[in-house]
């Protein structure tokens, strides 16, 4: 295998680490515009960060490793194996089923079975959106597992992302976006995690 | 209050105390020598280091963390007879399907250090482990209380 490609390589290379955010840019582009028109209103990204990240720093990427969040978790395979994480704040959650829903905004009473189904959808839907970008950019066919949720603490719900990756080695790739609204009323991340083998796919995919 | 992360380990001496936030799968091990006031934690993930090719951080494993840790301990002046552990953890966070390898790698992973922990004769007198909730631990050597704190949960001392 040619050097490019692997996550040694990455290391001191900026070229990598542009396309690796221009690939967060599109995918997140596209989940944000999703998620926008789900609840019809406006939402920002920011620009994505790009982390090759050890398991002791992986726990707080999303602030504190204690910070109550829901996840919704997507397995990878196909031509990318790795995994999809979409993480909202818990408020932003009970937000984004209360639009949906039609409930009153403000509504913060316990999630009902049917708000359950109707994140895991926002997370089928909104990931589906971030993946068919990626899956048309590359030409790479991505399958999709059905959306898995927690509601727990951050650093809790990344254990299973980190345990699969722990598997196969010390350090993870994440491609992480951050969206939300002025108000603040949805804010979370989108998160790639492909594996090292997937990452030199990507990138022989884009002829790097 | 010494922080460990996932996949570290740290030891700590009274009257400090030490902690590790957002346990899912992984399993949290104190080490204690109630004599000395002496006591450590690892952050595990993984139940086996023989099965795994990247196998250099020993923090990762249950074998060779609950190794490490100990030796540690040892060399601190803590004594093996009269060290005791407390585990918590290893929770299942999300509901997967049953044919999916990670449905029980929390149970795996409490099975792997109750097994270590029998091999060396370390006696566990608290456990904390299972369900499919997150939890953040602190460990005060003073006392020899584990405190465990998870959301929507009283705190609980075991």
């Amino acid at each position: 295998m040619s050097s490019k490609g692997t996550f040694e390589s990455l290391k001191n290379d900026d070229v990598q680490y542009d396309i690796l955010r221009e690939i967060g840019n599109i995918g997140a582009g596209n989940a944000t515009t999703a998620l926008a028109q789900l609840i019809n209103s406006k939402i920002d990204m920011t620009v994505p960060k790009v982390e090759l990240l050890t398991f002791p720093e992986l726990a707080d990427v999303v602030g504190s490793a204690e910070k109550l969040v829901v996840g919704i978790l997507i397995n990878l395979s196909g031509d990318i194996d790795g995994m999809m994480m979409f993480m909202l704040d818990y408020s932003a959650a009970h937000y984004l089923v209360n639009c949906i829903i039609g409930k009153e905004k403000e509504n913060m009473e316990a999630f009902t079975e049917m708000d359950f189904s109707a994140l895991k959808e926002i997370g089928n839907i909104i990931a589906g959106a971030y993946l068919s970008a990626l899956s048309a950019l590359m030409n790479l066919k991505i399958i999709e597992s059905i959306p898995y949720m927690a509601i727990d603490m951050a650093g809790a719900v990344l254990s299973v992302p980190a345990i699969a990756f722990g598997e196969l080695g010390d350090r993870a790739l994440l491609i992480q976006s951050e969206f939300g609204q002025s108000d603040n009323n949805v804010k979370g991340f989108f998160i790639l995690i492909p594996t090292e083998e997937s990452y030199g796919k990507i990138m022989s995919s884009l002829g790097v | 209050m010494i922080k460990v992360g996932m996949a570290d380990l740290n030891i700590c001496s009274s009257p400090d105390a030490i902690t590790t936030l957002g346990l899912g799968s992984c399993v949290g091990i104190i080490l204690y020598d109630p004599i000395l006031k002496i006591a450590g934690l690892a952050h595990i993930m993984l139940p086996d280091s023989t099965q795994i090719r990247s196998n250099e951080n020993v923090a990762k494993f249950a074998d060779t963390g609950i190794e490490t840790l100990l030796k540690q301990l040892i060399q601190k002046g803590a004594q093996r007879s009269r060290m005791i552990a407390k585990i918590a953890g290893g929770a299942q966070m999300f509901a997967f399907s049953a044919e999916n390898a990670m449905l029980s790698i929390g149970k795996k992973n409490v099975i792997a250090t109750k097994k270590k922990l029998s091999e060396l004769g370390i006696r566990i007198i608290a456990e904390d482990t299972g369900d499919s909730y997150g939890r953040t631990i602190e460990f005060y050597p003073e006392t020899g209380q584990l405190l465990i704190k998870a959301v929507g949960k009283e705190p609980k001392i075991i």
